[in-house]
């Protein structure tokens, strides 16, 4: 798909106007306070139109003014009523944005003989309109739209990066920020402030929806990915203006409406990031966990060889007995096949015996089973018959130095019930 | 003038059923916000009516056709839908509540937009009339239309009604509620039902962003009044109800207001002038009562200041520099609080010009509250262990709010533990019969 000039523009803009809300967008999310974005982004309203009805104009300065003590005042009177009303947190927020919403759309249509702003353009903006609307910078003709979010972007990302102490402090513990010296909740309401003028920047080119799903969808997103604040930071520029440049490609494909395609756009990023994230993903969890009980499964059964083995060695016991014993099922399969793969077990006629390599780490996961049993009887009083069951569990989970730190601290060569415990090496 | 005579007296058929209308929704919408908003779901509403969109256009692509109640069915299950996710990303994920409200909430109306973006090229798109979904257009709504929101809105009613205390011990306290056999996670699957019917219904006739401030704004303003759950129902049921019809019937009077936002808008001056106005949260009653405070403790101040400068002296007047010297207070402050005083008739001028003396009411008075003081710093001193430096200032908060039995109980203590002080009744008064006069 080729695209002409004008979209190029269009789809400049709406990388800038990624990476402007990103960058706030990452402090809202882990301040748990994503919704005060899209409280703000929709109570700016009646201070855009009380600006455009005192100036008469829709020039920016007005409007960030206006938008501004809007979005001020939600943030102060959500926490106000909060306080006074008993009210939950996010009900105080619902009821300010929403009455300062209604407030706003009945502004504008009060007016509607002579305002260009309607209730649409504020949902959806008109990003298509971005190569109308230009003006000469530096001898080229730029749109207007490319001018104003790319500097709200550069700002921000100044910002973010001139305050990253101060924010992050702030974000993570406000009391420390405050005891340190400087007041978080004045750091609070700048942020508010930066998201009040950043939605008022968005606005006119990709509307509010647009502006929710950048603030909150790209941060949330790049979380996922990592546990640093600055990767955090980077990550989520990248990601805005990856779902920002897809979803306006896929808008102009099926010809619909572009902001909303964007905000698609981000909400499957973040269904991508939430399966497919490498550390805290759905899928990547599911692996561990999978993982996990294929170990235990596979230790359990060379545990039960082994044993076998101490009662009549050279014995050998039958696959159908081992996988039994170990759950059954497809998962006792798995990990009989995985340990015949690894040749730590070798089948025969009658059966299943451990291999050298197999009856080696038997003889250490049974070390560390009687080992965990004594140190239970000896040092926390546990009766006989109450040591097994944990140390059933344990065993999975101790290492080589521990094994060997409580064997050197009980010098025992019989567990509880009197049975030996075994050598590493023998 | 006329319009407003016929609106209400209902001649307008029409206008009849819209406002009939209105009022079953805002009452539905007030009875189930108490329970959205006690339940923390207030922007779970929000989301819900967002996602509903998706559901309208799809639910257009399948019946081909404008379909009032296949619309709305539509939005049910995308609004279930997008209720859902955030309910599984809050679980499964590390990301908080508020975000994955937020991401549901763009990511679903984005493609609701994008689809209808994609419907009203369709040559028969715009008989579709899915711009109402959004904004919302009370006047546009046809009998049947207004039939089916209503019995849905009356069928919400009835649930809560029925189920009132079961919800309402489901949003108080989840644990016992499931402790006592509750099905509490039945209850609150219910519950998001009747939040996610509650914004489907609301969504032609309000919009989007309106319906959600339904189920949120009544209940708010409700809870300014009340810490009973009933009372709490039936406050934001009417409240709702007002809402609802003053806003359709301005909106109705007005052709160029929508309603949805008229709708809201009186809501939220239901919910300031509660704000302001109830009787224990509201700020007026509020301020009041840190004003009294401040006037009671100032007045005890000043009374404990005049005791303790006559302490041990004869009874004489007291210039007002001396009382000044006395403590850390302005001249207003003083002077505040002596003409209080004189007008309780507990201290009166002197015989020089700014000079002061007790009353006879206001030396016994002075002596109690000095008295009172006195214990409690002797107690908090002996008992709590506060750092002696620490405990003037404590001592004097507490005697101003204290009440007078605790102070007698008090009394009792230090007595049997023989360290009583010295009663301040034996203080001499100028100029009147006391004890020494």
């Amino acid at each position: 798909m080729m695209l002409h000039e004008g979209e190029w523009w269009t789809l400049l803009a709406a990388v800038l106007c990624g990476i402007a809300c990103a960058v706030p967008g990452c402090f809202l999310v882990l301040r748990k306070m994503s919704m005060l974005g899209d409280a703000i982004s929709h109570a700016i309203l009646p201070g855009l139109a009380a600006a455009f009805l005192l100036t008469g104009t829709r020039d920016l300065l007005p409007m960030l003014i206006g938008a501004g003590i809007a979005g001020l005042a939600t943030a102060v009177l959500s926490a106000w009523i909060t306080r006074m009303g008993n009210v939950p947190e996010d009900a105080a927020m619902g009821v300010v944005f929403s009455t300062l919403f209604a407030l706003g759309v009945i502004m504008i249509s009060l007016a509607a003989r002579n305002v260009d702003l309607d209730p649409g353009c504020v949902l959806y903006g008109e990003i298509a309109m971005t190569p109308f609307t230009r003006v000469e910078l530096f001898g080229a003709s730029i749109p207007r739209a490319v001018i104003i979010l790319g500097s709200a972007a550069i700002i921000n990302s100044m910002l973010a990066a001139v305050f990253f102490k101060e924010l992050k402090l702030a974000s993570f513990d406000g009391a420390l920020a405050t005891s340190l010296g400087f007041s978080a909740a004045l750091i609070h309401y700048c942020l508010m402030g930066v998201v009040a003028s950043t939605t008022v920047v968005s606005f006119e080119s990709v509307g509010s929806v647009l502006v929710v799903a950048m603030l909150i969808g790209p941060a949330a997103s790049a979380h996922m990915l990592t546990d640093r604040l600055s990767r955090m930071l980077w990550l989520s520029v990248i990601l805005a203006a990856l779902a920002a440049g897809a979803g306006y490609l896929a808008a102009l494909y099926w010809n619909v409406a572009a902001a909303g395609m964007m905000s698609v756009a981000v909400g499957v990023e973040f269904a991508l990031c939430v399966f497919l994230a490498p550390r805290e993903g759905v899928v990547a969890k599911l692996v561990r966990r999978l993982r996990l009980s294929q170990r235990i499964a596979r230790e359990d059964a060379l545990g039960m060889l082994f044993r076998s083995g101490e009662v009549r060695p050279g014995s050998a016991l039958p696959a159908g007995t081992v996988r039994g014993g170990i759950g059954g099922g497809l998962r006792a399969r798995l990990a009989v096949w995985g340990l015949s793969r690894s040749k730590r077990v070798s089948s025969h006629a009658d059966g299943m015996r451990l291999t050298a390599a197999g009856e080696s780490d038997a003889r250490k996961l049974v070390r560390s089973h009687r080992l965990w049993e004594s140190f239970l009887a000896k040092y926390l009083g546990l009766p006989i018959d109450h040591v097994h069951e944990p140390s059933e569990r344990m065993e999975h989970y101790i290492t080589p130095e521990l094994r060997e730190g409580i064997n050197a601290e009980l010098r025992t060569g019989l567990d509880p019930q009197g049975k030996r415990i075994p050598e590493e090496g023998e | 003038m006329s319009d407003l005579l016929r609106l209400i007296t209902l001649q307008d058929a029409n206008t009849r059923v819209v406002l009939l209308g209105a009022a079953l929704l805002g009452l539905a919408a007030g009875v189930v916000g108490t329970f959205a908003v006690l339940r923390r779901r207030a922007l779970v509403g929000d989301a819900m009516a967002h996602a509903a969109l998706p559901g309208v256009c799809l639910a257009y692509f399948v019946v081909g056709e404008r379909n009032f109640a296949a619309f709305l069915i539509g939005a049910f299950i995308a609004g279930l839908i997008g209720a859902g996710c955030i309910v599984l990303i809050r679980a499964h994920t590390r990301i908080k509540e508020d975000a994955a409200i937020g991401i549901v909430l763009a990511s679903f109306f984005g493609l609701g937009i994008s689809l209808s973006s994609a419907i009203q090229q369709q040559p028969s798109g715009n008989r579709a009339g899915l711009d109402t979904f959004i904004f919302g257009k009370a006047a546009s709504m046809v009998r049947s239309d207004v039939v089916f929101i209503g019995v849905c809105a009356a069928a919400i009613v009835a649930i809560v009604a029925v189920l009132a205390r079961e919800l309402g011990s489901l949003c108080f306290d989840r644990g016992f509620s499931a402790s006592i056999g509750r099905p509490v996670v039945w209850l609150d699957f219910l519950l998001m039902g009747l939040i996610c019917l509650c914004a489907v219904i609301g969504l032609p006739a309000a919009g989007v962003v309106m319906t959600a401030a339904m189920l949120t704004v009544p209940a708010a303003a409700a809870r300014f009044w009340t810490d009973h759950l009933r009372i709490m129902l039936v406050l934001s049921g009417v409240f709702g109800i007002v809402s609802g019809v003053v806003g359709v019937g301005i909106s109705a009077l007005r052709p160029g207001l929508a309603a949805g936002p008229l709708v809201v808008l009186v809501a939220g001056v239901i919910f300031v002038v509660s704000l302001i106005a109830a009787p224990r949260r509201g700020v007026a009653a509020a301020w009041w009562r840190r004003r009294s405070l401040r006037r009671r403790v100032l007045l005890q101040n000043l009374l404990r200041a005049m005791h303790e400068l006559l302490e041990g002296s004869s009874p004489r007047d007291l210039r007002e520099s001396e009382l000044l010297a006395k403590r850390a207070w302005t001249t207003t402050q003083l002077t505040t609080a002596l003409r209080r005083a004189s007008r309780m008739g507990l201290a009166q001028p002197g015989d020089h010009p700014h000079a002061w003396r007790l009353t006879p009411a206001g030396v016994t008075e002075a002596a109690s509250v000095t008295r009172a003081h006195r214990l409690w710093e002797l107690f908090l001193i002996e008992q709590a262990e506060i750092a002696a430096d620490h405990v003037d200032r404590d001592a004097d908060q507490i005697e101003h709010v204290l009440p007078h039995d605790v102070i007698a109980a008090l009394e009792a203590r230090l007595v049997a533990q023989g360290r009583l002080p010295a009663s301040p009744h034996a203080i001499p008064v100028v100029g009147s019969g006391g004890p020494h006069a």
